[in-house]
């Protein structure tokens, strides 16, 4: 293993991240909070509880999911296309590395990003709501698999983008309604009936229900199918950039 | 001794049918400068791509220091470094901070050391903390080469390294490269600019349409393929050129005070004796006689013409 590579693309990719603090950290959490004000404060007095949970507290994983969704899909995808843009990409295909080293480098980052926006959000969420939690380390689990499956998805993106526009196009028109659609501000049993069963065919939904039932201890759907769901994105993911690799599709043509 | 690149019926076929390389078989010997010269498309770039892992062949086999590109990709391209054709850099990055992630990516452990030699080498050192978009172009070019040389690579792939820059600037590099072969770095280069080829390489390989053409050490090459022209200033001028001079190749200038010779150093005689006893049998008094090598141009056409 090159590990002393894995680290480079690592600490490259994270010092980004501190270097435009403002754009990595802050404009997650203040888009959060306007969430809060409008859904959690506006709304959410008019609906006083989902399942025994106040309106402000249950959109709270939700809001999580989404963010963590999106940011891992942004910052993975953009990651890698730049180098691909800027012409850098040589380097790194040229480089005495395997497929392996060079995800690990990119997505790693990438999840890690998220990881910490998602952690801002929850305690930035503590000072508007109260927040049981009762499965930390599930909650935890559910966080780190899905920042890392989706900075795969994301990874995948930067690969086959070929210009900005298309790398805009996934997360705003395929990941955004899949997490509106997933529950992220309401439970699937609120539905109608036929359209709960039209939701249980939008992954999201299992993430989203999955990292819910971590804080409140109920879920839409049960939290093994969450799990099995999650594996299956990451299961996804990984053969996906295995078979990028090992074709060189779109980067060694 | 055993070449340090062995290249063994190189081919590559793009998806598209078009094939970019056919049959391409060349050893590269340990310290020496091999230029590929060729016109644009012939194949120089993919040649390169191929050896440095940046495209997959479809066919042959290459070993860089005994190790196969494919099965051992590591060891293989840990002896290599690359500089692209364009200048592709983070502009936000800092000249450091750009040869630090280099080096990190070939997994070598940091060494500040060497790499600020590195950056002394090529005058760089004084802007190690300058932003990559405050350098000027030659400045960028030379902080590619201290990327491709952070690893400390024993082979040196330049893919164009002068193209597109002024003549001050390609002295520049050229020094640069020796001073590169000083130190025992291979150094394989790309380019169509003849002269630079006749200038730096120890061995010319001649690509076209996929295939190399021919390797050669460089003297050899001008001396087997280069015509001479002799230039003969008279010291009064002439309206015609005698019946006795006149032959093959022989022309008066316009201005009647010089007259002109095109001879194939290959011929086993040359005709300049015949030439200048003519002048004097002619009682033509003869100033100054001047004598020019063809240009690798004139030779790269010719060779072009043979094969066809």
């Amino acid at each position: 293993m090159n590990w002393q590579a894995v680290r480079t693309i690592f600490s490259h990719e994270m010092a980004r991240f501190w270097r435009t603090p403002w754009e990595s950290l802050a404009s997650p959490v203040v888009s959060t909070v306007l969430y809060f004000v409008v859904f959690g404060a506006a709304i959410g007095t008019r609906i006083q509880s989902v399942e025994g949970v106040s309106y402000g507290a249950f959109i709270v994983p939700g809001l999580i999911m989404l963010t963590v969704l999106q940011q891992s899909i942004t910052n993975a995808s953009f990651g890698i296309f730049m180098p691909k843009f800027v012409g850098t990409m040589y380097e790194i295909l040229a480089a005495p590395m395997s497929f392996i080293e060079v995800v690990m480098g990119y997505v790693g980052a990438a999840a890690l990003k998220s990881v910490i926006i998602a952690l801002v959000i929850y305690l930035t969420a503590l000072f508007f709501v109260d927040l049981p939690m009762a499965h930390p380390v599930w909650a935890l689990a559910f966080l780190i698999l899905t920042a890392f499956s989706f900075s795969l998805f994301g990874f995948l993106m930067g690969i086959w983008a070929k210009d900005w526009q298309q790398l805009q196009f996934i997360p705003l028109m395929v990941i955004t309604p899949l997490v509106f659609l997933g529950g992220a501000f309401y439970s699937a049993s609120m539905l109608p009936p036929f359209w709960e069963g039209v939701a249980k065919f939008n992954p999201v939904l299992y993430l989203v229900s999955g990292f819910r039932w971590s804080f409140f201890g109920q879920a839409d759907v049960p939290v093994a199918m969450s799990l099995v769901a999650v594996a299956i994105f990451l299961a996804l993911g990984i053969g996906a950039v295995w078979a990028i690799f090992r074709t060189g599709w779109r980067l060694r043509n | 001794m055993r070449p340090i690149i062995e290249v063994s019926d190189l081919s590559k076929t793009y998806a598209s049918g078009t094939a970019a390389l056919s049959g391409v078989t060349l050893d590269i010997r340990e310290g020496e400068i091999l230029a590929l010269l060729g016109p644009n498309g012939a194949g120089k770039t993919t040649f390169i791509s191929i050896l440095c892992g940046l495209v997959t062949p479809t066919g042959g086999t290459v070993r860089v220091g005994g190790n196969d590109i494919i099965r051992d990709y590591r060891a293989a391209r840990s002896l290599i470094g690359l500089v692209p054709q364009e200048i592709s850099i983070e502009m936000f990055e800092t000249v450091i901070g750009t040869v630090r992630f280099s080096r990190g990516l070939y997994g070598k452990a940091p060494d500040d050391a060497h790499l600020e030699g590195v950056l002394k080498a090529l005058s760089l050192h004084d802007k190690r903390d300058a932003k990559l978009m405050e350098l000027s172009g030659g400045m960028k070019r030379r902080v590619l080469i201290a990327k491709a040389l952070s690893h400390g690579p024993k082979v040196l792939f330049l893919d164009e390294p002068t193209a597109g820059v002024d003549v001050n600037l390609r002295r520049e590099m050229w020094a640069v490269v020796r001073r590169l072969r000083e130190e025992g770095v291979t150094i394989i280069l790309t380019t169509h600019y003849l002269e630079e080829a006749e200038e730096m390489a120890d061995r010319i390989g001649i690509i076209d349409k996929g295939r190399l053409m021919l390797v050669e050490e460089t003297a050899k090459l001008m001396h087997e393929f280069g015509r001479k022209r002799l230039t003969v200033e008279l010291a009064e001028p002439l309206t015609v050129l005698p019946a006795t001079l006149a032959g093959e190749g022989v022309a008066l200038l316009g201005d009647g005070r010089h007259v002109r010779y095109d001879y194939d150093t290959r011929a086993d005689r040359s005709g300049i004796a015949r030439l200048l006893a003519g002048f004097a049998g002619e009682g033509i008094a003869v100033r100054d006689i001047v004598t020019e090598q063809s240009s690798l141009e004139e030779v790269f056409l010719r060779l072009l013409e043979e094969k066809v």
